[in-house]
């Protein structure tokens, strides 16, 4: 059985948003932005995807999952099709590639995106995911991944992150 | 030589500076002076870990053979960088009554990250693409490196009598081979000449120029010129210490080579 290239590459996409991120479940790596392409090559399917920190554990995690769930899909619509799955750094992968629906879901576990029109050196703008308030401090741009920054909220006395600026 | 081993020679000097000096950030874990640094410090190691990745890929690629190998397997001799990144933190080990200076430790990070911001800049116009893609993706984390230590150090220059004068000796020890940093080795005119990286001299500068600057707004003077006392790290000079560095951090690669693809 043949699919047409189209419909193999929405599949494809389709089952990239299972890929959850390891260390922010709800979201994927779809939504975070992470996915660079998808080409479709005779019986190949080769994906792309930017590393959002070079050194977040959770890369190899994410291949394999990748792997998996791709494998899945396509698989169903043809057994001989294969899959890869490589990364690269050019684009750099940057905050503004998390799309509203990964903004909207990252509130949901407590973390804040900052606007994705912030330059390097800006100083944040910074909303508390909980209550919605400007009125926050900035505990520790670093926080327990690479990708996250630790906050306090003093309207709604709540601690929450933010993913850190990357632009 | 080959273009191709001159290119390889700049980019162990990268890989292996990354490399050491993210190793010496991890032997600070627990150590660090409260919590917060804790999170910082080890976050900040980790990504330096990723760049000493990424540039140990591009040697991958080049078939220098496996990333792991060319991190863990090399002799002393075959390393690349710096002597003043392979420094120990202090007296004692990880486990055994360490007595690390942080003052040390603040004025090395932050000198370092500092030609590091030079050298990305200029890598970034580099004749060879991939060093360019990737000083282009080690910028965007490194920014948040760099502006940790400067604020270290800002503090700690402007804090109590007794932090200022560790502060003012940790200076002094770290520009006694700070020129080893900015040492670009026994091939630096061809690394130039093919416009793999701009001129020793030129990236010296510029990254003196900063540093100077960064020392007078805290009302101290960077005297003369930097030295290289304990020798040049890029021409494959070494101490014990970065002996010493090598065996702990292969330990488990030696030993466990399943454990070790983790």
């Amino acid at each position: 059985m043949t699919v047409n290239t189209q419909d193999l590459q929405k599949e494809v996409w389709k089952s990239l948003d299972n890929v959850m991120d390891p260390e922010m479940e709800p979201v994927s790596i779809v939504e975070l932005g992470m996915v660079e392409d998808v080409e479709v090559e005779g019986k190949n399917v080769n994906v792309t995807l930017l590393p959002t920190f070079s050194g977040c554990p959770a890369l190899d995690m994410i291949k394999e999952n990748v792997i998996d769930e791709v494998e899945q899909a396509i698989q169903k619509l043809d057994e001989s099709l294969k899959v890869q799955v490589k990364f690269r750094y050019d684009p750099p992968w940057t905050t503004d590639r998390i799309n509203e629906s990964g903004r909207e879901k990252l509130k949901t576990i407590g973390i804040a995106v900052p606007d994705p029109d912030q330059k390097r050196g800006d100083s944040w703008e910074v909303r508390c995911p909980y209550c919605d308030s400007v009125t926050v401090t900035m505990e520790n741009i670093f926080g327990p991944t690479a990708c996250r920054s630790i906050l306090y909220c003093k309207s709604c006395r709540n601690p929450f992150e933010a993913m850190k600026p990357i632009a | 030589m080959t273009d191709n081993k001159i290119l390889r020679e700049l980019i162990y000097q990268l890989a292996d500076d990354n490399f050491i000096h993210s190793y010496r950030g991890s032997e600070w874990l627990g150590l660090v002076p409260h919590i917060e640094e804790d999170v910082a410090y080890s976050s900040i190691t980790q990504d330096t870990m990723g760049h000493a990745y990424m540039f140990y890929k591009l040697l991958e690629e080049m078939g220098e053979g496996n990333s792991d190998e060319l991190a863990h397997a090399r002799k002393p001799k075959d390393f690349r960088n710096a002597i003043l990144l392979e420094e120990k933190n202090g007296t004692g080990t990880y486990l055994d009554n360490p007595d690390y200076d942080w003052a040390f430790t603040v004025v090395r990070n932050l000198f370092y990250n500092v030609y590091k911001e030079t050298q990305l800049e200029s890598l970034k116009q580099s004749s060879y693409e991939p060093l360019s893609i990737t000083a282009r993706k080690i910028e965007t984390e490194q920014y948040y490196h760099l502006m940790h230590w400067k604020t270290w150090f800002m503090q700690l220059m402007q804090s109590t009598e007794e932090a200022r004068t560790r502060m003012e000796n940790a200076i002094r020890r770290v520009w006694k081979d700070f020129g080893g940093v900015i040492s670009q080795g026994r091939y630096a005119d061809e690394f130039s000449a093919r416009k793999y990286i701009e001129p020793e001299e030129v990236l010296g500068q510029r990254c003196l120029d900063k540093l100077g600057e960064l020392c007078k707004s805290v009302d101290f003077n960077l005297e003369g010129k930097p030295g290289m006392e304990k020798g040049n790290g890029r021409n494959g000079e070494h101490t014990e210490d970065l002996k010493q560095a090598l065996e702990t951090l292969s330990e488990v690669y030696f030993s466990d080579a399943e454990a070790s693809s983790w």
